[in-house]
């Protein structure tokens, strides 16, 4: 059985698409679980904290896929090297 | 009972145990130090701090380990020099430069944070301690762990100049060179540290490791006679340094060592990274990431965790923030260096550079007992100064070649 991860990000919207339901959509474009935990909209910003939960490999396509949608994906820690 | 409480969400305000864990379950929030200030009130003293070590371990009962058994029993404690010259120059009557380029082992502030991380990890039981850096972290997290006898991991983007890997390899501590750039590496170490029972002083210890900045304020008022400065100003990578400078300050009043926080906290970063004074120069709430390109490497965190934190604490000081260029930063570095003899690295240039905006622009006003943060030694990062300290002035070997390239006289005064 492939390995099974819970991995928590946080995501930054590009303004052109703070009103489209990403995140609804990588959880049908991929196998992965999305629960939102925190997040903040506002007219020409937006940002979540999200966890993925699935198969690593399936994560790190679902991130691929954020990206390719304009978004800028971080480890929930934001930058961690100092 | 624990002077720990606990470790309480920054967001939620969720309390948990004081283990090594960093966000909150609940909102994904950080976690941070929440103390027991009225029991710490009743133990600790202007004179026991006094009776303390000469270190920044004479604030024990602010900080969040349980022992004595201290990693780096002899960081902090830095000079609090009294700045006439620079002072002068800016036109500032009370500067004060807080020099850490020479704390101990390795030279910056981190020492002082990564001490109280090692500290901590030791006592939770670890015996991997691991940071993912560029610079000045890895080398302290790596001298420390090899005074501690700790198995250590440093990860470094493939990139990184010669130079910085050496002050690390010298520890002999386990270099991990990810084939990648910041972001790799910030993702991977993100992933390890959820994965691997290790301590990463800066992600699931990071609630414990924050905390030792505070140690920067607590000198700081010590060594101005138990008074809070006026102004301060602080290097902001993450944003973590000038946050816990305004929580150490706060402590302090809580716990009666002081009566009132009259402090204007002012953050500087280097224009090619500075998405936390830029936000509030802007007037926002919120910074927007950006790709560092700056000289001021341990400056360069282009999401900082803490941005929004650091935002906060300089409005509910009334402080302010600002930014500078690379030219600005070499400027600062040699002003510092020619009118205090210190020489700082790139994010004390940041520091000088922006301390002088703000008193070109009225800020910090000429009597205001002001305090400079310089939190890394030169030496570290010479390649940035070397196209502007000139070249020496060569002679022949003769008493004549000497005093002709000099314009000097015979018996024209000096010491003989």
């Amino acid at each position: 059985m492939a390995h099974q991860s819970h991995l928590r990000f946080h995501i930054r919207f590009p303004e052109d698409k703070i009103r489209q339901p990403i995140i609804y959509q990588i959880g049908h474009e991929y196998n992965v679980v999305t629960d939102v935990r925190r997040a903040d909209v506002r007219d020409t910003t937006g940002w979540a904290d999200v966890e993925f939960s699935g198969e690593t490999t399936e994560i790190e396509r679902a991130v691929e896929g954020l990206r390719k949608k304009g978004c800028v994906v971080d480890p929930i820690e934001l930058n961690v090297v100092e | 009972m624990s002077k720990m409480k606990a470790l309480v969400c920054r967001e939620c305000g969720k309390e948990y145990p004081t283990k090594a864990i960093h966000v909150c379950e609940m909102c994904f929030g950080p976690l941070e130090v929440k103390y027991n200030y009225d029991e710490i009130k009743e133990v600790i003293s202007r004179k026991t701090i006094a009776d303390g070590p000469n270190s920044m371990w004479r604030y024990l009962d602010l900080l969040p380990v349980e022992g004595t058994n201290f990693v780096g029993p002899h960081a902090g404690l830095t000079p609090l020099v009294r700045a006439k010259n620079l002072g002068a120059y800016l036109g500032l009557n009370e500067l004060y430069i807080k020099n850490d380029t020479v704390n101990h082992p390795t030279l910056s502030f981190k020492d002082r944070v990564v001490a109280v991380a090692l500290t901590r990890a030791r006592e939770l039981g670890f015996e991997t301690v691991a940071c993912a850096s560029t610079g000045n972290l890895a080398n302290s997290v790596s001298a420390h762990a090899a005074a501690a006898n700790l198995h250590c991991y440093v990860f470094i983007p493939g990139d990184l100049e010669a130079a910085k890997v050496l002050g690390n390899l010298i520890y002999k501590p386990h270099v991990v060179e990810v084939e990648g750039n910041y972001d790799d590496v910030n993702r991977l170490c993100s992933e390890i540290a959820g994965e691997h029972g290790w301590a990463f002083v800066n992600i699931n210890i990071r609630p414990y490791y924050a905390e030792g900045s505070k140690t920067l304020a607590f000198e700081t008022v010590e060594q101005l006679g138990w008074k809070t400065p006026d102004q301060v100003v602080i290097p902001m990578a993450s944003g973590s340094l000038l946050t816990k400078i305004w929580k150490g300050l706060h402590e302090m009043k809580y716990v009666g060592l002081i009566d009132q926080v009259r402090t204007k906290v002012n953050g500087a970063q280097a224009e090619g990274c500075s998405p936390i004074s830029t936000a509030f120069k802007g007037g926002y709430d919120f910074f927007k990431p950006v790709k560092p390109k700056t000289i001021a490497k341990s400056l360069a965190i282009g999401n900082p965790a803490d941005g929004y934190y650091a935002l906060k604490a300089t409005a509910e000081s009334y402080g302010a923030m600002d930014m500078v260029t690379d030219e600005e930063v070499v400027e600062g570095i040699q002003l510092l260096a020619q009118t205090e003899g210190i020489f700082a690295e790139t994010a004390g240039g940041v520091t000088i550079g922006v301390l002088k905006k703000l008193v070109k622009q009225g800020i910090i006003k000429k009597n205001e007992v002001t305090v400079a943060y310089i939190t890394g030694n030169g030496l570290k990062t010479q390649e940035a100064v070397i196209d502007a300290v000139g070249r020496p002035t060569r002679i022949q070997p003769s008493l004549v070649a000497f005093e002709k390239t000099f314009k000097l006289r015979k018996n024209g005064g000096g010491d003989a």
